[in-house]
């Protein structure tokens, strides 16, 4: 392989690696701007993941596993909405809880209901989402590089990953185009204006954490039913931290997060590229140090590269109205 | 036009747990007139002007508006009934514009396009109308307080108020500023809105209202026609008994030099430059006030005195000689003490009790235990004979400090700093946030240590603490000292120097 070869399949792989992380770190975007600090959502996303297997083995159909996917999603950012928002509970342990609780259920219930030690049966093509080939695309694979970066970084995707990024610019512009966008980013500021000029604080962080959980729904649903073919236990493997390191190291913008996440992605499948390769003038390097740069970038960019990062001021804090 | 009283509030009762905030509340505000409510912290005027405005619901009570019975329930209802409320801290989301501020709640559907475009043409017209101008696309905290609040006042009129209230709104203003602001609340009134505006201030009073209601400890007390009353008895009024308003002091007889500042370069915590290249004297004996409106360099100074900040040039001596980089701890064997200027922030420690605040800082000390071990019984001793001479209540040192009311908290400072017997005292905003009575209390405090030859280096951001405290008056802008006046200087010549215009 040349190496222009190589490069097209790392950003092959660099694309289906970001998707999870797109959705989630926007999941995040959402929750985070309203003022409710999200680290539940790696488990909102092993829930939805687990949920979307299951219905998609049983109906034997893609988008049924996703609508489950994201209603049990938003089924857990209800939770944590009840505990943070109207309970006033801190947002750091309720989100932990949640991670906690579907680490542990879906491999019992996995266990229970499938007996393949937590797994779920493997799906046949109709329960997944399948590659989209693009027109041309494999006439123009053989025609240089343009032609093969069609075919194989353009085209030959499933669904949600094009959903993915369009989600990034309807973010964008709902959060900066629109009513409940304008609402949003202010009760994540201040939510004294918010209340004082008639709108409902609560239902405008549960309205905040509702389409969080839409966004964690689609993409456990990626991981389990687009990417793989079955669930397997812990399969969300920190990439629900991983995007919240993202969302902070993008300051919390829909499009800067794209591209952390892109980032991230890239990391990631050089590490997997890296896997038994020589590395010149130092020989094989064990690959748990490439898979460890996405947290080592992710330090020493917070710590001090990107300059300050400015988290919504009312982030984490239960809203009360002044005495 | 009907003869409805814009506002007519009738038995208002409201209860926080064992507080009785509001008691039986009755009061009528004449539309088309600036209606003043005075009172002491605490005496429940807040709480009324949150239940008008639907923030809180009363127990008890009918409100009505233009004669109508409304049942306000939430902040909507209070928009809707033409309601407009400017919040003493300022209710804007600091980091969106002019307009997205002005908009937010009344954004004119679901898309903002639309309604931006209206929105602009609605503020022309206010801006017209009112006098109110302010660039709609600038952010807010670039903006300067005063801008900051006409945005919160456009903010209501853009809602179509025709009741507006204010609540201590000249606060974080100089005194130009509130001037300016006083003329528009005149225009407003003058074109036939209400405007209801609440303060602890005196002289605001006096100058911009119609009519008064002055509230002590969560009842009305009076009413009265502002024409027909005097400073001296609304005081009276609020505090429940004479009050001397004025503070009496006799000749300073200032001695030698004992704390002085040469060429003084502080920056603040964002490397910006706040005191530039000052330099002062404080002579034993006198007291040396500083006036400015708030963030001109004041507080990097008085840190920097404290040993806090580290000044990044020129030097501090006591007694002529340079303090270094001595710490707080060996400025305060030295006899400097500091009152400082946010007792939440830098002065207490509000979940301790009492006894521990009024110790802390030096605690260290032989008489307060040895080694690593507290006498705690003796700092209870301690603690109570201050309590008893400053007349801290409730006299419990074992209370928590979050509980007492914040002119006690100053006080729970004030003791322990002057108890120490100091040689030197800073003091920054000594009463801000305390009623009257303390105020009273604390002056003469104050007064006393100068005549004890103590120097004393006062800031403030009440013009009128200075002008009444100080011997001397130096007036900071934009990290200068741009000039200093004797205690007599007129308020219109410190005021002028305060905004930077004349020296």
């Amino acid at each position: 392989m040349d190496s222009i070869d190589i490069l097209i399949s790392i950003l092959g792989s660099t694309i289906r690696l970001s998707i999870p992380l797109i959705f989630t770190a926007l999941a995040g975007l959402f929750s985070e701007r309203s003022g409710i600090f999200d680290i539940g959502l790696e488990g909102k996303m092993l829930a939805a993941a687990f949920a979307s297997a299951c219905i998609a083995y049983l109906t034997n159909n893609a988008w049924a596993g996703l609508g489950a996917g994201i209603l049990i999603s938003v089924a857990l950012s209800l939770v944590h909405g009840f505990a943070s928002i109207t309970n006033r509970g801190n947002q750091i342990v309720s989100g932990v809880a949640i991670n906690f609780i579907v680490a542990g259920l879906t491999i019992v219930l996995g266990q229970a209901w499938f007996g393949q030690g937590g797994r779920t049966p493997q799906l046949m093509a109709a329960g997944r989402f399948g590659e989209i080939k693009f027109p041309y695309a494999e006439e123009l694979r053989g025609s240089g590089y343009l032609g093969k970066f069609y075919a194989d970084v353009i085209s030959g995707h499933n669904i949600l990953t094009y959903l993915a990024f369009a989600a990034v610019p309807i973010s964008w512009w709902i959060l900066y185009r629109t009513r409940f966008g304008l609402r949003l980013r202010a009760v994540g500021e201040n939510p004294g204006a918010v209340d004082t000029a008639g709108i409902s604080v609560t239902w405008l962080r549960y309205r905040a954490v509702i389409c969080a959980g839409i966004l964690c729904g689609f993409s456990g649903t990626y991981l389990a039913i687009a990417q793989s073919a079955a669930f397997i236990k812990d399969m969300s493997a920190g990439k629900g931290y991983i995007a919240l390191a993202a969302l902070i190291f993008a300051k919390w913008k829909p499009v800067p997060v794209m591209f952390a996440c892109l980032l991230f992605g890239f990391l990631d499948a050089f590490a997997n590229f890296m896997q038994g390769k020589q590395v010149p003038g130092i020989g094989e390097v064990p690959v748990q140090i490439f898979q460890a740069l996405p947290y080592i970038l992710t330090c020493i960019l917070l710590a001090g590269f990107i300059g300050v990062a400015h988290p919504p001021k009312a982030g984490g804090v239960p809203y009360t109205k002044e005495r | 036009m009907t003869d409805n009283p814009a506002i007519e509030l009738t038995g208002i009762d409201k209860k926080f747990g064992p507080v009785h905030a509001n008691k039986n509340i009755n009061l009528t505000v004449a539309k088309g007139s600036i209606h003043g409510i005075i009172g002491e912290n605490g005496a429940g005027k807040s709480t009324l002007m949150s239940i008008l405005y639907g923030f809180y619901q009363a127990d008890s009570g009918e409100i009505r508006i233009n004669g109508k019975p409304v049942a306000i329930k939430d902040s909507q209802t209070a928009i809707s009934s033409g309601i407009g409320m400017v919040h003493q801290h300022f209710m804007l989301v600091e980091n969106f514009t002019v307009i997205e501020n002005i908009m937010l709640g009344a954004e004119g559907g679901a898309l903002l396009a639309k309604g931006v475009a209206s929105a602009r043409a609605e503020l022309k017209r206010l801006e017209q109308d009112y006098g109110l101008e302010v660039d709609p696309d600038a952010v807010i905290e670039e903006l300067p307080v005063g801008l900051q609040q006409r945005v919160e006042i456009l903010k209501a009129m853009y809602r179509g108020a025709e009741i507006l209230i204010l609540d201590e709104p000249t606060g974080v203003l100089t005194p130009a500023e509130a001037d300016h602001l006083f003329k528009i609340l005149r225009v407003l009134r003058d074109q036939g809105k209400t405007v209801i505006l609440i303060t602890h201030k005196l002289r605001e009073i006096m100058a911009i209202t119609d009519t008064v209601s002055v509230m002590r400890r969560g009842e009305m007390v009076a009413t009265r026609k502002t024409a027909e009353t005097s400073v001296e008895e609304l005081a009276e009024l609020m505090v429940g008994r004479r009050v001397l308003l004025r503070v009496e002091k006799g000749e300073a007889h200032p001695g030698a030099v004992i704390l002085s500042v040469k060429n003084l370069t502080v920056k603040d915590n964002r490397g910006v430059i706040m005191v530039d290249n000052v330099s002062f004297d404080v002579r034993a004996g006198e007291i040396v006030g500083i006036a400015g409106v708030a963030g001109n360099g004041q507080s990097e100074l008085l840190e920097a005195i404290a040993g806090i900040r580290q000044p990044v040039s020129g030097e501090i001596l006591i007694d002529g000689q340079p303090i270094g980089k001595a710490s707080p701890a060996r400025l305060r064997e030295l006899g400097l003490a500091h009152i400082p200027e946010d007792r939440h922030h830098m002065g207490l420690v509000l979940k301790f009790e009492e006894y521990e605040n009024s110790v802390l800082g030096y605690h260290r000390d032989p008489k307060y235990g040895r080694g690593m071990m507290l006498d705690l019984e003796a700092i209870r001793r301690d603690a109570q004979e201050k309590i008893e001479k400053y007349d801290i209540r409730p006299p419990n040192p074992r209370l928590k400090t979050a509980n007492f009311s914040g002119g006690n908290q100053q006080k729970i400072v004030v003791a322990r700093e002057i108890e120490r017997d100091p040689r030197i005292l800073l003091i920054g905003q000594p009463t801000r946030g305390v009623d009257i009575g303390a105020i009273e209390f604390i002056h003469k405090r104050i007064i006393d240590m100068r005549d004890q030859g103590k120097a004393l280096l006062l800031v403030s951001v009440e013009l009128d603490e200075i002008r009444a405290l100080s011997d001397r008056i130096l007036v900071m802008f934009a990290g200068h000292v741009v000039g200093e006046k004797t205690a007599d200087a007129g308020e219109q010549t410190l005021g002028l120097m305060m905004a930077g215009i004349a020296a």
